[in-house]
């Protein structure tokens, strides 16, 4: 006999695989122009440590000094989904935020710096 | 009527009023800068505050209109990031204008909207403030129908007698391309008193110095500095939508991003016979990153 909350449970199921699929293909909203792009400062030696004084002044306050986030509401930075990301994936999301989410857009940095702040996303991924 | 000079007796009240806010502050985070917004003063542009943050902002205006005294008008600015998508702000106006007194001219309730989640070539925001502020208000945070210098020489004993409750709404258009920022803002705005609607507008460009950041902690660095102009007036009102009768201004603006806040000056150009020769403006900003954050850390809310 079939419980009576097997249907709830496939439901519920259903839902956490459909949000965990969304959540882990949020790079497929990048245009693919976008997503192939290639960070133009990578190679300078100077990028990492700019973009960490970017990221000093103004991501962490908010993901912490170790880029681990707060453990609630501001996510971690060092994770399998910034690792799967191409540097036009972070630098198109830099631009564009989540403002319904809290993530302020940050189009208003120059291009130059979210470069910088890409490679340094890129150094502490290790 | 509420009278809104500042007598000797309310003197103390208002020092200490002063002291324990500042105190206050001391108390509340490290202040910290955010390099974020532009060092316009009428201008606004897209950028909204941080979800969280809390930036304290004064704008000192000062002027002498022709024949009239000197004055200088400082509007305190209380700015929060509710969400990422909604800024509000709280303005506390004053004016000291020489030979004359120092009065307190009001206040602006306002709120920014950014309707649409995502960057665009060009990027609205909704803006709608209500105020409540004396005729002696000298701030020109905006410049909006037959807007004049013959309004800022009036003495303030008869300014002052007059209270306006005003509505004003904002639709702010705003650009970054290529590490400039290019703002528009059409300005509308309605006197509760059955006033006409009147009108103005605000144009800004602004770009820092240098766009690649040095990767070494420095003051006077040329990415520390931003520099554009930004240019305003009046469009009149309802009845006679016009350029002339009106004033307009042009003003080369300078940023300069420290350490602890953001300092801004400006010059602004009077353009024609209504206009001031001259207004200087001096900004300082300041940021408290995640004040929610800490208020709940140490107030003792779960």
């Amino acid at each position: 006999m079939i419980p009576r909350n097997f249907g709830l449970l496939c439901l519920a199921i259903a839902s956490t695989l459909l949000f965990c699929a969304a959540a882990s293909f949020r790079w497929d909203r990048v245009p693919a122009k976008e997503h192939a792009r290639t960070n133009p400062l990578a190679s300078r030696p100077e990028s990492v440590p700019a973009g960490a004084l970017i990221y000093k002044e103004h991501c962490e306050q908010c993901h912490k000094t170790d880029a681990m986030g707060d453990g609630n509401k501001k996510p971690a930075l060092r994770t399998d989904r910034i690792k799967s990301a191409t540097d036009g994936d972070l630098e198109w999301f830099l631009r564009q935020g989540d403002l319904s989410h809290g993530m302020p857009s940050w189009s208003s940095l120059p291009q130059a710096q979210r470069w910088q702040l890409v490679a340094y996303l890129r150094s502490i991924q290790q | 009527m509420a009278r809104s000079t500042l007598h000797p007796g309310s003197k103390t009240t208002c020092l200490l009023s002063v002291f324990f806010f500042f105190g206050f502050l001391s108390a509340l985070p490290t202040p910290s800068l955010h390099g974020q917004e532009k060092p316009y003063f009428v201008t606004y542009s897209h950028d909204l505050e941080e979800p969280g943050n809390l930036e304290i902002e004064s704008k000192t205006a000062l002027g002498q209109p022709p024949g009239s005294h000197r004055y200088g008008a400082l509007a305190s600015e209380l700015e929060y990031g509710v969400t990422g998508w909604w800024t509000s702000e709280l303005y506390l106006d004053g004016q000291a204008t020489g030979q004359e007194s120092t009065l307190f001219t009001g206040f602006r309730l306002e709120n920014r909207f950014r309707p649409l989640m995502r960057e665009h070539w060009i990027n609205p925001v909704f803006y709608v403030e209500f105020e409540s502020i004396t005729g002696a208000d000298k701030n020109m945070l905006e410049v909006v129908g037959h807007d004049g210098q013959g309004d800022l020489a009036e003495p303030n004993a008869d300014t002052r007698q007059e209270h306006e409750h005003e509505a004003e709404l904002k639709l702010i258009l705003s650009s970054n391309l290529k590490a400039w920022n290019i703002s528009e803002n059409f300005i509308a705005e309605k006197n509760l008193g059955h006033e006409p609607w009147e009108f103005g507008y605000a144009l800004g460009a602004a770009r820092p110095l240098r766009t690649l950041s040095s990767g070494k902690p420095c003051t006077f660095c040329l990415e520390k500095f931003t520099a554009g102009a930004e240019m305003y007036g009046g469009l009149g009102d309802v009845a006679s939508l016009t350029l002339g009768d009106t004033s307009h201004y042009v003003a080369p603006i300078v940023g300069w991003q420290l350490p602890k806040g953001r300092l801004s000056f400006s010059t602004g150009f009077g353009l024609n016979g209504n206009s001031l020769d001259r207004v200087y403006r001096i900004g300082w900003a300041s940021e408290l990153p995640q004040i929610g954050t800490w208020f709940r850390h140490n107030g003792g809310t779960r």
